[in-house]
């Protein structure tokens, strides 16, 4: 593929222009962009308008709402209440785990509660975030490694790797319900007796093993996509240069496979960070399985305004990962996505 | 001279040697790819093959462990669209057709367009734009259902169509903006300078030159839309009611003759139902779709 470009994305200048068209430079050339640019904005607006209702306006809406009481029955008084400004306390209430108390003013959060979910709901999002992410990209690479080879039945291999990714989440936890179900195969199969959805380490386990299951090919094929913009000559002056294979390996395909090694990365985090479908389904978060999205939706229905300054938090750690992610380990999406795609293929 | 020879022949024993050691270690080589790639097919088909399976076995055989299936029925599939213990399966996957091809249409609609301007265009705010529009593609879900969930309460939205289809283009729209603007950047774009050097206005070399050229990436995208669509769950698993579930949500939900009885047997035909189609589009067109799968991440 990309030979020409070398393995590197190179930032390309903002400009999706032509490769190599002749426009004449200098008045030409201004009325052309100011053009372009009208043209740009009336093509962009479908998308910037439709973006900003279903995203901008939501999130503005919950940070708006995060602010408020939720509506009820004032503890102090006995009478209903609109709710009003709440200030800070939704989010103080989550991170403190305090509930309001039946005397006014609030308590530690009884446990069983939602409320008393919060920081044990974050360690389990990251703990399957870290877990899930690191065997899915040490098998993602494994698999990739093994599907940039040469060899018969190649294309059968890149072609069953999909079958996961198609499958719906929704499924695949019902699937892996029914294998880990106690008399399911993974019970018979390994001659065990673990009842895998009733306590927590299992429970974990079931979740962290259909979710590597299910989402390790889309980390292979991105992997592969990155393995194959290394030109090949590379690896043979290597060679001709008495490098190990292991030497090849640290030191010509782990760097330059990283730039798409940490997009497919910050992918997957970020995805792990909101995942819903899989434990809620597989375990209904029981057992010490509820992440912070299945806190937010149990939450829903007991309070908007508080759910609301949950699903805030919850968007702000993702922010904060994702922040990181692109400032300091150099995972670029948006000047990769933006490098012109001259001289592929 | 026999001392030549001598020294000859042992020269080419040692290559042989030589070639053979390395046609050796080439063999065993060979041998440990075809052990890899058996053991990835076997661990991405593996469990596929189990729901298969187990949807064509009878109910009574649910836990049976022989690799092809005893005792095959098609009862399961009967029992998968049967209303009478309260599942709407049949009309699930009507949902799900109509949400899915609604959110794809209006993606596609108003997607291409901006991929075109951001795969060809050069404006100010080009980086800010992708960078907004592959944030979007990255928000949780959960951020988005609270206040959804208490503007449609207010507006009477609840469990119509409307209210699930709008929050799915939130995900569908960025998802199929990156995917053709990626499509957009390889296109043969010397063929619009033609056209526009025949004389055509920029509008008409799109639609005239361009737009035919890229019906096929079109179709990827809108495969990728569609099949992303299809299995959302979180937001319909809130906002929708009884009449206007999808698949996904049927699926979860799926109830027994008895209500601590799973029927583990119809639920894997349900989705050996919900998954056949998606698997035989993405077998099809492959290549296609892994373009488009790795495009945002790796171009």
């Amino acid at each position: 593929m990309a030979t020409e470009l070398g393995p590197t994305p190179v930032k390309a200048p903002a400009s999706g222009g032509t490769p190599g068209h002749h426009a004449p430079k200098g008045v030409g050339e201004d009325n052309r962009i100011a053009s372009q640019g009208r043209w740009a904005s009336w093509l962009l607006a479908p998308t910037i308008v439709a973006l900003g209702v279903v995203i901008v306006y939501p999130i503005i809406s919950a940070i708006v709402m995060s602010f408020q009481k939720d509506a009820g029955l004032d503890p102090a008084t006995g009478l209903f209440t609109q709710g009003g400004s709440a200030g800070l306390q939704n989010y103080v209430n989550w991170l403190a785990q305090q509930c309001s108390a039946p005397g006014g003013g609030t308590v530690a959060c009884p446990p069983g509660t939602l409320g008393g979910q919060f920081w044990s709901a974050t360690a389990t999002t990251f703990f399957f975030t870290v877990v899930t992410v690191a065997l899915e990209t040490v098998l993602g690479f494994w698999m990739a490694m093994i599907m940039a080879r040469t060899f018969r039945g190649r294309s059968l291999v890149r072609a069953a790797v999909l079958v996961p990714w198609a499958i719906p989440t929704a499924v695949t936890a019902k699937l892996w319900f029914f294998i880990f179900a106690f008399e399911g195969i993974a019970n018979k199969l390994f001659n065990t007796t673990i009842l895998w959805t009733g306590s927590e380490w299992p429970a974990k386990w079931a979740v962290i093993i259909a979710d590597v299951w299910k989402t390790t090919p889309f980390m292979a094929l991105l992997i592969l996509a990155g393995l194959q913009m290394i030109p090949a000559d590379v690896y043979e002056a290597a060679k001709v240069d008495g490098a190990t294979a292991w030497q090849r390996f640290r030191l010509i395909t782990l760097p330059l496979v990283k730039p798409a090694l940490m997009v497919a990365i910050l992918f997957r985090t970020l995805d792990a960070l909101r995942m819903f479908d899989l434990p809620y389904i597989l375990t209904g978060g029981a057992n010490n399985t509820t992440t912070l999205s299945i806190l937010v939706i149990n939450q829903i229905r007991q309070g908007f305004n508080s759910a609301a300054a949950l699903s805030t938090i919850t968007f702000i750690i993702i922010f904060l990962v994702a922040f990181i992610f692109v400032r300091f380990l150099g995972a670029n999406v948006v000047e990769q996505s933006g490098a012109t795609g001259k001289g592929k293929k | 001279m026999t001392t030549a020879t001598a020294d000859a022949s042992a020269l080419r024993a040692q290559q042989d040697k030589g070639r053979k050691a390395a046609q050796n270690r080439e063999k065993w080589a060979q041998g440990r790819t075809y052990l890899s790639a058996a053991i990835i097919l076997l661990w991405c088909l593996a469990p596929a093959y189990w729901m298969v399976v187990t949807a064509f076995r009878d109910v009574g055989f649910t836990y049976d462990t022989s690799i092809l299936p005893s005792h095959v029925t098609l009862d399961n599939f009967r029992t998968a669209f049967d209303t009478s213990f309260g599942n709407r399966f049949g009309q699930a996957l009507l949902n799900s057709v109509f949400i899915g091809a609604v959110v794809t249409a209006i993606s596609l609609l108003i997607g291409v367009f901006a991929a075109y301007a951001l795969a060809r265009l050069n404006f100010r705010g080009k980086f800010l734009v992708l960078g907004f529009i592959l944030g979007a593609s990255m928000f949780p879900g959960v951020a988005l259902i609270t206040p959804l969930f208490q503007l449609f309460t207010n507006i009477g939205w609840m469990g119509t169509y409307q209210a699930l289809i709008i929050p799915n283009i939130s995900f569908v729209l960025p998802l199929t903006v990156y995917t053709m603007t990626s499509f957009f950047r390889e296109m043969p774009w010397e063929l619009e300078e033609s056209a526009r050097v025949d004389g055509c206005t920029q509008g008409q070399a799109f639609r005239k030159v361009i737009m035919p050229l890229a019906a096929p990436a079109i179709f990827t995208t809108a495969i990728l839309a569609f099949i992303s669509s299809w299995n959302e769950f979180l937001i319909a698993s809130q906002l929708s009611s009884d009449a206007t579930q999808p698949v996904t949500v049927a699926i979860a939900n799926f109830a027994g003759a008895q209500p601590n009885q799973i029927p583990y047997t119809a639920i894997m035909a349900a989705g050996t139902i919900v998954t056949i189609p998606l698997v035989i589009l993405v077998l099809v067109f492959q290549r296609k779709i892994v373009a488009g799968l790795t495009a945002g991440a790796v171009k």
